[in-house]
């Protein structure tokens, strides 16, 4: 079956977070002056204006900050999947990503829920971070 | 000096608006400039000034107020300026206006916005439900965002309005009824695209889900037109054709940061320049013209306003006091969910015309005193205007 979603196009300020992403990976970036997480890429950072940043691994594990459920079909590649849920993570390290949540259904999803990194294959260039409910560890 | 008073709207052009094909972005900008300076009683070369606020039909093409300048045979203009603050940009060209002109640098100036996303429907091939193709035009997406299948504005918005109904109870049935108050306003408005369309809470309810939470009620028109103000001296304006409408306070307000975690627009800054300037409080206010991208907006933006605490807003809207004979007249000309989307000059025309007295069977009574607002991009831009029929 192909895949009929959009592909993102890996730009070269994107590339770690693809390669990451590939090895199934979550990295984002952090800036080394100030310490502060972000994504996706920026140049520069907004906390402390440093250009200096690397890439680097992160927990994967948050929380859903927000999330909607898409009705509307903008692109073919969602026609069968409507409604589908797109949710916005805050990392326990602080940086938000918009991705979907897999194995649960749109209205069983909560602002707070907490939520782990999976990682989808969609072509051989190119995997997508998604999030899975976090199962809760023993004695917590 | 604070410009209370000294600076007036001495014009205003609304050309047809809605699912209208006969010029496009650049003849729907002439055409309401035109009609502004007719209702005016001016003629175009008394203007030297024009700001244009682009809609997304300019997008591919730079200088806009250049063209239009060009497009229209203006000759000689002292002011020219493209803005883009998004939905905030109306007030904001004002602003610019009236500084300009009290500063000595101009004396009078056309404040522009146009569009047209919408084309004309297409014979039914395959069975498309948005004829006119309002969707894709606001359809945008970064890569990542399209990967995951988020799409637009009405997404990005529709996440900041879930956080607000999470932390503070807001329901369907409470940004319902700001929908319908405005309907209910749209009634009375003949210039408005629903005028003729009643709409009930379950009405709202039964319209499609475009992305939850927000329903196709929750979400403003799509409309092709153009929307002009002619800004000029109080002392000039007093002269023309029409009763001037004075300028009592402007502000801005950019909070910069994610909005999503505040639940907060920019009306808290850009209210204290305003309320500052024009000498009055939140009671003053007559009537209230709040953009309106969504009904979401409208909500917090009362509660931003003063109107209500923060939070407060479902329940404050919920008995129905925005909607014609309430308490507090909101969106009088049914806004930009029910008359028509010209971004932020859908408010700043319906409050002129409630300050000229001129609004028919949805004046409100001796109104005196107008609360504008402009808002734009996801709470992320703010410009408030007071207007009056006083000049003092």
């Amino acid at each position: 079956m192909t895949y009929d979603k959009p592909i993102p196009a890996i730009t070269p300020d994107m590339q770690p977070f693809f390669d990451a992403a590939k090895r199934h990976e979550l990295v984002v970036q952090r800036c080394t002056q100030c310490g502060t997480h972000r994504f996706p890429a920026r140049e520069i950072c907004s906390t402390c204006l440093s250009r200096a940043a690397q890439w680097v691994p992160v927990s994967g594990e948050g929380k859903i900050f927000s999330y909607n459920v898409m009705h509307q079909v903008y692109h073919p590649g969602f026609a069968d999947a409507v409604p589908y849920a797109v949710v916005v993570v805050k990392l326990k390290e602080g940086a938000k990503l918009t991705s979907n949540l897999v194995g649960v259904a749109p209205h069983d999803i909560t602002i707070g829920m907490p939520v782990t990194v999976v990682f989808e294959d969609i072509t051989d260039e190119v995997t997508l971070p998604k999030f899975a409910a976090a199962v809760p560890s023993v004695g917590s | 000096m604070s410009l209370k008073g000294k600076i007036a709207i001495a014009g205003l052009g609304i050309t047809p608006q809605g699912k209208v094909y006969d010029y496009n972005h650049v003849g729907f900008a002439i055409e309401a400039v035109r009609l502004a300076l007719d209702d005016a009683g001016l003629e175009r070369t008394d203007l030297d000034g024009v700001l244009l606020n682009p809609g997304l039909s300019w997008a591919d093409q730079g200088m806009g107020s250049f063209q239009l300048q060009q497009a229209m045979g203006l000759r000689n203009l002292r002011l020219s300026a493209t803005m883009n603050a998004g939905g905030a940009t109306a007030c904001a060209m004002i602003q610019q206006a009236a500084e300009a002109i009290d500063a000595g640098i101009c004396h009078t100036v056309a404040c522009v916005f146009s569009d047209a996303p919408l084309k004309p429907p297409k014979p039914k091939t395959e069975g498309k439900t948005d004829g006119g193709g309002s969707a894709g035009a606001y359809a945008f997406a970064r890569g990542l965002d399209a990967a995951y299948g988020q799409f637009g504005v009405n997404a990005m918005y529709a996440m900041v309005a879930r956080r607000h109904m999470h932390l503070y109870g807001t329901t369907n049935d409470q940004l319902g009824a700001i929908a319908v108050a405005e309907r209910r306003w749209a009634n009375l408005n003949p210039q408005a695209q629903f005028f003729e369309t009643p709409m009930s809470l379950d009405d709202y309810h039964c319209s499609r889900w475009v992305v939850e939470p927000f329903h196709l009620f929750d979400c403003c028109l799509v409309s092709n037109g153009g929307l002009a103000v002619i800004v000029t001296a109080a002392e000039r304006a007093r002269h023309l054709r029409q009763p001037p409408v004075y300028i009592w306070g402007l502000g801005q307000g950019h909070p910069g940061g994610d909005p999503a975690e505040t639940l907060t627009s920019g009306a808290v800054l850009a209210k204290e320049s305003a309320f500052t300037m024009a000498g009055i409080t939140l009671s003053d206010v007559d009537v209230v013209e709040l953009y309106d991208c969504y009904t979401f907006t409208v909500l917090v933006c009362l509660e931003d306003y003063g109107f209500c605490r923060k939070g407060e807003g479902g329940p404050f809207v919920a008995d129905g006091k925005t909607a014609p004979g309430g308490s507090l007249p909101v969106n009088t000309g049914g806004g930009q969910l029910s008359s028509f989307y010209m971004w932020g000059m859908t408010p700043v025309s319906e409050g002129v015309i409630q300050m000229r007295n001129a609004g028919g069977r949805r004046q409100v009574p001796g109104a005196q005193i107008a609360l504008v607002s402009g808002n734009g991009g996801i709470l992320s831009t703010h410009s408030t205007l007071l207007l009056s029929n006083l000049p003092s």
